[in-house]
């Protein structure tokens, strides 16, 4: 049966371009691959090939025709062995892609992407009144959520520059090596980009992984497999596989350390729908929201600094403590002011309202989000 | 150049038929492909694979199932030749509902956790250390399993791969990068990217060992394959398997490939044509007629238009899915 040759779309953008060059004339049998014509797109002059065999019965379009339409008929193909009469009853070779494609109606946007619910901040304490506390620094509290979730699932593993044998180039990770073994704690060379993609790799493939950067300006080498692999993958999948895992370490400025060591990537992350952010301030919630982010099915950007590492606050001594993602704590109750931090921010913000005197604001902090989550005041319970 | 004669008495006449069907299944389906783009049916980008067949249907022909392999973006025919499904491969390049990624990744991402196929990715070398990190979940947890990592030349100059290499020597990982070397990143051949004389080489600076081969001849593919897996599987590391092939296409569907020659491109469709070649070595050596032949070329066309009928009947994803999948709830 004739079929009709149509103009071809040859680049992401084409509409409409021009037949060049004829290559075949008409009584010319063809082959698969065989070259029909030059045709000039909006950004090459490009080779046409023949996809089916047959002859030419006719062609249509006369070379150096200017703006000839995508999927307009340029030429006719016969079977081997078909009248050249055929040609003026040929079909389409296919349904033309503007009905098939056509945009399904636009309809409402989902609930999940509307705007926040109004419903009532979480404002509930997050460890049950009467629980004994211990002082803990952050550095310790961390250390503790991760061999905590070492010991519940055996796919939760550590990788980084000197996690095992070093103990931590900030010593976060003391004790893990004698206790998990050189399997689930390990050294990497100095290779960020490569030990990144190697442990978004595995995570891809059902393991728990939780990669230390020593800083995430260094993290900077990596970045592409945490924004391109790591965020990306269960969108792109289909929801058929992501990357459960955590990327952690020291996050903005210390103290004297050049430029090059001092930046916050908080924002920057936050950005990148995909990956939640948390950023802790004290040892309660460093402990509580790692927990959270090694067990999330996400990759979570986990944000710690420094110069909090040695400081100590009270940490409830309870058997799983966790605090969820997406909820702000109240540190002070008050009825005038809101004063909102995040991380070492709360230091400040804590200091700020001790000069401002007690009852006469509301100061919090904010400590995890993501792409898709409500605004900060929300979780306070500020209104506008 | 004729086709190297296989140890026949190691082929037999259906694995030879075999190898005929997948290879000309991939031919098929990216010729309907490059069609449907031309249609607009598919839009965006989108990569053939035409020329360079005989590199997945020859490793896999040495694979055992839990087996991964990951690669690059032009990633069409590593999922044909795994055993996904041609329909829903054709329907995530019309972008539908019935696509592997249900419309939403393209020709470039698609994955299938079936299969263990894991991509489908666009930034170039970002699957070497990916692929390394499943083949570090599988010794992590034990198993013998081998990850099949794919890359072509272009990719084999990115900082990452040696990353990779690295570390993938020090844990004895067992992973086969594959390097397809098809002599063209995208516009730049291999003269014009690097002096050094070979690419698996390169992995001898970390102590990995390799070899080159004939990409255009299925069984040589198929046999480096199975040297390369033994060595994995024995837990001796990770192996490279430099694979020389063409890619008779431009790069994309947009490039004119005006830096080589016509005749460059239908000397290689002549002379060293993969599918030519099994298909020679049938008729000669009498394992199959022409007829027998014929019955596969119509079995295979029917197949590549079933697909491409269905990827168009598939309805477009509704515009939730914008929503969907950018979080998990749960453990996927």
């Amino acid at each position: 049966m004739a079929t009709e040759i149509l103009m071809p779309a040859l680049s992401p953008t084409m509409e409409e371009g021009t037949l060049a060059k004829w290559l075949v004339k008409e009584g010319d049998t063809v082959a698969s691959g065989d070259i029909l014509a030059e045709i000039e797109t909006d950004k090459a002059t490009m080779e046409f090939e023949a996809v089916d065999e047959g002859v030419i019965g006719k062609i249509l379009i006369s070379e150096g025709s200017e703006g000839v339409k995508v999927n307009t008929a340029i030429a006719v193909l016969l079977e081997e062995g078909e009248d050249a009469s055929a040609a003026d009853t040929a079909s389409p070779a296919a349904t033309p892609a503007a009905e098939a494609t056509a945009a399904p109606e636009a309809t409402s946007v989902p609930a999940t992407a509307a705007a926040p619910a109004a419903t009532a901040p979480d404002t509930s304490p997050d460890w049950p009144e009467g629980t004994p506390m211990k002082q803990q620094t952050v550095r310790e509290a961390l250390r503790d959520a991760m061999a905590e979730e070492m010991r519940g699932n055996e796919s939760v593993f550590l990788m980084g520059e000197e996690v095992a044998e070093y103990q931590g180039a900030y010593k976060i990770s003391q004790g893990l090596l004698d206790e998990f073994g050189a399997k689930r704690v390990i050294d990497t060379p100095i290779t960020e980009h490569g030990f990144a993609g190697i442990a978004t790799g595995s995570a891809m493939a059902g393991l728990r992984p939780i990669v230390e950067f020593m800083t995430f300006n260094f993290a900077m080498q990596a970045i592409d497999h945490l924004i391109n692999s790591a965020a990306k993958t269960l969108y792109m999948s289909g929801g058929q596989m992501g990357a459960p895992m955590v990327f952690r370490g020291p996050n903005g400025a210390a103290a004297r350390v050049g430029a090059q060591h001092s930046q916050d990537y908080a924002a920057w992350y936050m950005q990148v729908p995909g990956l939640k952010v948390a950023m802790p301030y004290s040892a309660s919630d460093a402990k509580g929201l790692l927990k959270s982010a090694i067990r999330d099915p996400n990759p979570v950007i986990f944000l710690e600094n420094e110069i909090l590492y040695g400081r100590s606050f009270d940490v409830p001594d309870m058997d799983d403590y966790t605090v969820p993602f997406g909820k702000a704590r109240i540190w002070r109750e008050g009825t005038d002011v809101t004063i909102v931090s995040f991380g070492i921010g709360m230091t400040y913000a804590l200091e700020a309202a001790d000069k401002l005197g007690r009852g006469r604001y509301l100061c919090g902090s904010y400590r995890s989000a993501d792409f898709a989550s409500d605004g900060y005041g929300q979780h306070l319970g500020v209104r506008a | 150049m004729a086709a190297k004669k296989p140890a026949t008495p190691n082929v037999s006449a259906d694995e030879l038929l075999n190898h005929y069907r997948e290879m000309l299944l991939i031919r098929r389906f990216e010729e309907k492909a490059g069609q449907l783009y031309g249609m607009g049916l598919i839009g965006g980008f989108c990569h053939l694979y035409i020329g360079q067949e005989a590199v997945v249907v020859g490793l896999e022909a040495a694979a055992k199932e839990g087996d991964k392999r990951i690669t690059s973006y032009r990633d069409h025919g590593h999922m044909l030749a795994c055993g996904m499904d041609p329909k829903g491969v054709m329907a995530e390049l019309t972008g539908r509902e019935g696509g592997y990624s249900r419309g939403k990744g393209g020709s470039m991402h698609m994955f299938s956790k079936e299969k263990h196929f894991y991509g489908g990715h666009g930034i170039v070398a970002a699957q070497v250390p990916l692929g390394a990190g499943l083949a570090f979940a599988d010794k992590y947890s034990g198993n013998d399993n081998v990850t099949f990592i794919y890359f072509g030349d272009g990719a084999a100059n990115q900082g990452q791969v040696y990353e990779t290499y690295n570390m993938a020597e020090l844990w004895q990982l067992p992973a086969v990068f594959v390097i397809e070397n098809n002599q063209y990143a995208m516009g730049t051949s291999t003269q014009r990217s690097t002096k050094s004389p070979s690419y698996f080489a390169r992995g001898q600076a970390y102590g990995i060992a390799g070899e080159e081969v004939d990409g255009m001849d299925v069984l040589a593919v198929k046999a480096a394959g199975e040297k390369a897996i033994a060595h994995c599987r024995a837990g001796k590391g990770p192996y490279i398997l430099e694979v020389k092939t063409y890619r008779y296409r431009g790069h994309s569907m947009s490039d004119p490939a005006k830096y080589r020659t016509r005749e460059e491109v239908q000397k290689m469709r002549d002379e060293r044509d993969p599918i030519e070649q099994i298909r020679d070595m049938l008729l000669t050596g009498n394992h199959a007629s022409e007829d027998e032949l014929k019955a596969v070329d119509k079995e295979i066309k029917a197949i590549v238009n079933e697909a491409a009928e269905f990827s168009k009947e598939s309805p477009e994803p509704h515009v939730d899915e914008l929503w969907t999948d950018i979080y998990a709830s749960e453990d996927v």
